[in-house]
Order: structure tokens, then sequence, then C-alpha cells
């Protein structure tokens, strides 16, 4: 890995709309690279010494922030987290001058998840010296899931492409499957959704998905099933009546896979509610890919801010990088 | 200019919907008024007179926007009345009628009179101020209508928001029927555009942003038909933005029902990708629709089914449009760019040019119930020398408004105002400027 080749993605990771097929699979290919390093009994390189990683977490997030920190930490980078709780968000500032406090004390990388969409490609219209890694904005993207879940399907399938792929439940406002929409339609695989129609814009089709209300259609033949989180607030919200309502027929269950979907791997970006979204027979079973996403999650991380730490341009100021992992 | 305020403006294209005149005139003026329109040539015995080389241009009734928000009192940062004239005149426009959302809310004739006063020692451009409909715009009791009509105004909205509740809509068009003033209506279901920061379709899809459905307008037009039809008052639509909501207005036209409409030029111009990108200077509200709603409305003003434009001039400053999309003010600036983007229809040959000024000047003022301004002998000099040609980059410096909110900085515009004129004087001359 040279800085060179590090600079095929560009200077921050926003989202996955925008990327070339070239860029994700440069990421993944990267990513690869990376796992052994967590199977190590000291699971740390010097890769990454000296640079600065801040992780800025303005909306509450346990295993996505854990996953970032680690990477960081893996890779020798000095890491630092900090919640909405101790931002000076909560005292009024405004998030630009947040990212300029921030931006002044020189980190290499600003990690951010962010209630509002927009907000991670709205900071790097300003933040010339560090690099940006948009960790969820809103109900827009989150780049690193949708890599981590595509680096999980190659693995446990061998291919990324001719793939039949279906998202249940949350699509309405879900960053993960947008995200995860605009990989797999690079790589031309066959998208659906299936939901409650509150949950399912209709709009989705233009985009390439095909919709449907009924789970054993959506999951006839597929390769891959991905479930997706029902969050509390949508009974408020009149998006649907109960949630048992909804698991009568949503939930994703061992039956119904083995008869439509027998070959198909199962993933779930969660958190996850046993029983609503998918049964504990799926989650604890052979498709369930769920502690491989964990696993990979980290390497994928690894990846991009290694790759946005060495690459040439913002954030890569002061690039005395060994540009080698071990 | 002679002591005396006389001038002619020599060969140009007079074109004036409301006395049917669209030839090359030459325009006497004179103590405020016009004093004489007679065929080129005609007044070159006159001897020590301002002359305005009009050739090539397009001489037109004073520009009049029945939608702006010139922010003072309150906001003075973004705009005063002042600065938001300046604009308005260098856009070509006479008259504009102030919404009332300010702080306070003009819901009062003191704030009435304090707007005519700012805007008579402003001494460029007219205002012609707007009430709100309802105190504070809460959308709960009804404003001291009799009060402000007396004290000037010459409509009433709560332009911002709608009034949600259909009983108190009613009430207001009962009583405003008898002071002879329309209701301008912004149009929006609370209900259904709760959160909204753009169009709901496949952009704020593929953006992740909360979308403001386009039936979150048209019900409440259609329900606002119905009740102009229940209580036989005036109702004038704010910018209609859905084709949908044309088709309700072209309806209710066909029924007889006493209602109005305007669009705005962005809406004319832009679709909802325009904020891709997350540009917050192409969030407004109501927002930014499909290209097929773009096609409907240019199609509906061309037809007179939609009457008139108006900018919707919204001026914010850089706070408040330089954060999260989500968070970011609705609104956009319009004075300067309203003609540029009216000319780019009339050379796609969508409207004509006689259509484009009679939908900027005597359109907008017969809706309010103004009289319209005139090229004719006698009629108060209230007039735009407009230059079709000019080609030019608008630029922050060009901007004379306090904000620079525009998706259209630094966009290659064509056509502007050259002169304009208020009872006789020039309050705005860019011919030096070459764009």
């Amino acid at each position: 890995m040279t800085p060179q080749s590090a600079n095929l993605i560009g200077p921050h990771l926003l989202g996955i709309r925008g990327m070339t097929r070239e860029q994700i699979e440069f990421l993944l290919t990267t990513s690869e690279q990376f796992i052994e390093v967590s199977e190590r009994p000291i699971k740390k390189v010097p890769t990454l010494r000296g640079k600065t990683v801040v992780n800025l977490f303005l909306e509450p997030s346990t295993r996505t922030r854990t996953s970032f920190e680690i990477a960081a930490k893996r890779l020798s980078a000095d890491a630092v987290n900090i919640g909405a709780k101790d931002s000076s968000v909560t005292k009024g500032e405004t998030l630009l001058d947040t990212a300029y406090t921030l931006q002044a004390m020189s980190p290499d990388v600003i990690v951010m998840r962010h209630p509002e969409s927009g907000a991670a490609h709205f900071l790097s219209r300003f933040l010339t010296r560090s690099a940006i890694i948009n960790a969820g904005d809103g109900l827009h993207e989150h780049p690193t899931q949708a890599l981590l879940d595509a680096l999980a399907i190659k693995r446990a399938l061998g291919r990324l492409t001719g793939l039949k792929l279906v998202f249940v439940g949350d699509v309405f406002r879900g960053r993960v499957a947008r995200s995860n929409f605009f990989l797999h339609t690079l790589f031309g695989n066959e998208l659906r959704a299936v939901a409650p129609p509150t949950l399912m814009p209709k709009e989705l089709t233009e985009m390439g998905v095909k919709l449907y209300t009924d789970l054993p259609s959506a999951l006839e033949g597929a390769d891959v099933v991905v479930s997706l989180r029902l969050k509390s607030e949508y009974l408020q919200d009149s998006f649907i009546p109960s949630t048992d309502e909804y698991a009568r027929r949503f939930c994703i269950t061992e039956p119904l896979l083995k008869r439509y979907a027998p070959d198909s791997i199962v993933l779930a970006p969660g958190p996850f509610n046993r029983g609503t979204e998918l049964t504990s027979e799926v989650v604890d079973g052979p498709r369930s890919q769920i502690s491989n996403q964990v696993n990979l999650g980290v390497a994928v991380r690894m990846a991009v801010i290694y790759l946005l730490c060495i690459r040439q341009g913002v954030g890569a100021e002061s690039n005395e990088v060994e540009p080698r992992i071990s | 200019m002679s002591v005396d305020g006389r001038m002619i403006v020599s060969g140009a294209r007079v074109v004036d919907p409301g006395s049917s005149i669209d030839s090359l005139q030459d325009v006497l003026i004179e103590d405020g008024c016009i004093s004489a329109v007679d065929k080129p040539g005609s007044f070159k015995d006159l001897k020590d007179i301002n002359v305005i080389d009009g050739a090539g241009q397009v001489l037109a009734p004073g520009l009049v926007d029945v939608h702006v928000h010139l922010r003072e009192p309150g906001y003075e940062w973004k705009e005063t009345i002042e600065t938001g004239l300046r604009a308005a005149v260098a856009g070509g426009f006479t008259t504009v009628c102030s919404m009332p959302n300010t702080k306070p809310v003009n819901d009062n004739a003191q704030v009435t009179g304090l707007i005519l006063e700012r805007a008579r020692a402003a001494g460029t451009g007219r205002v012609a101020p707007i009430g709100a409909i309802t105190k504070g715009s809460m959308g709960e009791e009804l404003s001291l209508m009799l009060e402000m009509r007396e004290a000037g105004c010459v409509a009433f909205s709560d332009d911002g928001v709608p009034v949600m509740d259909a009983n108190v809509m009613r009430r207001a068009l009962e009583y405003s029927s008898m002071l002879g003033a329309v209701l301008s209506v912004h149009e929006e279901d609370l209900s259904l555009s709760r959160g909204f920061a753009m169009n709901e379709g496949i952009t704020a899809l593929r953006l992740g942003l909360k979308g403001f459905p386009e039936a979150a307008e048209n019900v409440m037009i259609a329900r606002d038909i119905e009740l102009a039809r229940l209580t036989n008052s005036r109702v004038h639509f704010c910018h209609v933005t859905t084709a949908r909501g044309a088709l309700l207005v072209e309806r209710a036209k066909d029924d007889g029902i006493p209602v109005t409409a305007e669009t705005t030029p962005h809406h004319l111009t832009l679709s909802e990708e325009a904020c891709e990108g997350f540009d917050t200077n192409a969030k407004v509200s109501p927002p930014l629709r499909l290209q097929s709603d773009v096609d409907g409305l240019v199609q509906a003003l061309k037809r007179g089914v939609i009457d008139c434009v108006a900018s919707d001039h919204a001026p914010h400053d850089k706070d408040s449009k330089q954060c999260e999309f989500p968070h970011a003010a609705n609104g956009m600036l319009g004075f300067q760019t309203s003609v540029p983007l009216l000319f780019a229809r009339v050379r796609s040959g969508e409207l004509s040019l006689l259509r484009m000024i009679e939908s900027l000047s005597t359109s907008p003022a017969r809706c309010f119930g103004l009289s319209p301004n005139r090229i004719a002998r006698g009629a108060v000099a209230d007039l735009v020398l407009l230059d079709p040609e000019i080609k030019f980059t608008l630029t922050k410096d060009d901007i004379l408004s306090k904000s620079k909110n525009s998706p259209f900085l630094d966009m290659p515009l064509q056509g502007r105002a050259a002169v304009t004129w208020v009872g006789g004087k020039i309050v705005f001359d860019g011919r030096a400027n070459k764009g």
C-alpha cells in the first residue's frame, strides 16, 4: 500500500453514493489485510503512531463508536472520544464551531456520528486539515456499515455479484439500508425490500429496489437477508400499530428461510430485537453473520482510517507514516 | 438630469399589458408622472432635457412584488426596509408587499405605521404592507384587521405558516371581506409536513431528508377553495409549488370561485435536485418540487391559471444557512433574480414578453386590489427599463440585500433591470454596470 494508491479514495469518507465500484473493491481488499491484526496475541501495529483520531459521536452509539476506537488503537493512533453530553453542542455551540475547535488541535481524522442528514458533507466543505469519516448521519448514510456488510457477504458467499438481497423492515429511515442500496447497485445486485408500506417509501423503486409487503415472496431465492431494526418511535408515529403485529408478518424465522431461501445468509446491523425482527433460532443459527459483521467492522474501520491518514491531500499534511501494516 | 426632473426615455420597446401597448415609443416624464407617450422622435425638439436611451431595451410598468420579507422590525441583521428596497428597485420592483412575520408580528396598526414610515424614509421603492390574519400569526384569534387596513395594510397573511384551524380561516375570510382586502395564504398541512427539510420524493430518499409531500400543500389549497366558496371571499394562494395545486386552482376558477394564485421564480426554475449536496441555499418552504411541477407551473402561468409571480424574497444571514441542512432556515433571495429567471422562460419560448411583464406587474397588482402601474399619459411614473440581452454572473458584491442566500450566486444569468423610476425619480441606475 502506498500513499498514491490510497489516493484512489477521496479525502473523506462521507457516503457510498458517489463512490465507484473500484473504490469499494479497493477498500474491501485493504480491509481484508487488516483482519489478521485482530487475530494476533498482541493486537496492535505501529502503523499510525503519532496520528490522532477524534470520535465525535453526537448521537448515542455503542458498537460503532467502540469499533472505531478499537480500530484506531490497533493502528497505534491516539483515539479521543467525544459524546454529545461532553461536547459544546449541548452548550449551544454550532457544529461548525465545534469542528473548527477540534481541527485547531490537528487531529488527522474526525469520525462523526450526527443525528442530522448531511452533517458530514457539511463539515467537509469547511474542514481543510482533517479527514472526515461519516459514522452515520441522520437518515442518510452509514458507509462503513455498508462496507463491513459487503465484506461479510464476500467472505461468506465468496462473491459480491449476482446476488439477490432482501432488506426486511426499517427501510424508511434506514441509513444502513440506504448505504447498502447504493453499494449493491454498483455491483448490479438485485435489491428487494419488504416492510409495511408505512416504512417503505414508494420512491425506492426509482432506486431500483423491488418492494414487497409479504415476507415469503420477498425471500424467494434470496442469497442475503438483511434484518433492519424496528425503532421504538415507530409506534408513536403511527407507522405500525404494535411490534407484535409487525412480528406476525415480518419476523424472519428459520422455517421461512429454510423453505424460501435455503442457502441464504442473514445479516443484522444491530442492535436487533429477538422475536421482533428475527427469531433467536436465526440469530444464533448457522446463517447468522452477526458476530462476523462486528469482527469485520474493526478491520474495515482500520482500513478506512489507515487510508485516509496515508493518502495525500486533506488530513494528510504530515505523512511520515510507514506505508506498511506490520 | 434637468432641473425640473423632466426626462425622455427614447426608442425603447414599451410593453404595458394594462394599456395593451407593445411597440417602440418615446415616453416623456414630468413632475413624477408620464406626461406623454408617442412615436419615436416625437420629443426631439425639447431642449435641456435628460434623454435616456432605451434602444434595444424594454420599458415596462414598475414591477410589483406581492410576497417579500423585509425583516424589519426585529431581524435587521438579515435585512432592513432600506436594504431590501435597494435590492428591490435594482431588481425592477417599484412596489413590494411585505409579509408580516417580523418581530413583533405586523398584527396591529403600530407595526404597520412603523413599516410605512421606514419605507418613506428610505425614499426608494414603495412598500404596501401585509398584515397578519391572526394575532402573532398563531392561527388562533383574528388580528386587528380593520385598524391595520386603515393604517395602510393592503392584504392579510400568516405567511410562513398556514391557518390550520379551518373555522378561524372561515371567520377571517368573512371578516376581511368587508375590508376589501385579500387573504394571501401559505398552504401547508402541518401534520403532513412535520419536520420536513425538502420535497418528499426520490431526492429526499437519497439524501435521507424528511419530506414535505405535495399533498400537504394540495389538501390545504382544496380546503381553502371550499372556504372561499362558502364565504364568497377572496383567497390568494401564496407560492403555489405543485402542478396539482395549479390544477385545483384552475378548477376553482372554472367554478367561479374568487381565487387567485402566485408562484415564485425559483419554483419556475429549479427542481428538488437543487438540494443535492445538501445546499442549504436551495432550502425553501414550500420546497422545490419535481421537474414535472416546474413544467406544470410554467404552463399554468402561461395560461393565466397562475395569475402572477412573486419573489418570496427571504433574506437569511450566513449563520442561519451555514449549518446542518435540516436546521437551516427556509428561504432564498428573490429581488435581483426574478427578472433574469423570467427572461429565461421568455427566451425558451415558454412565456411571451407581454405575459412575463403582466405576471410581474399588472397581474399581481390586480390580485391585491392595487391600481396597476401603467405607461400612459397621466399615470404615475413607476417604471422600469429592462435590458433583456445583458449577460452577467450574480456575485455576492452585486447583491444589494444584507443577506446573500441565493442558489443562483455565481451562475450565468441574462436580462435585468437597467433603470428603475418611482414617482418619476430614478431610484436605480445600473447602466454603467456591464455585468
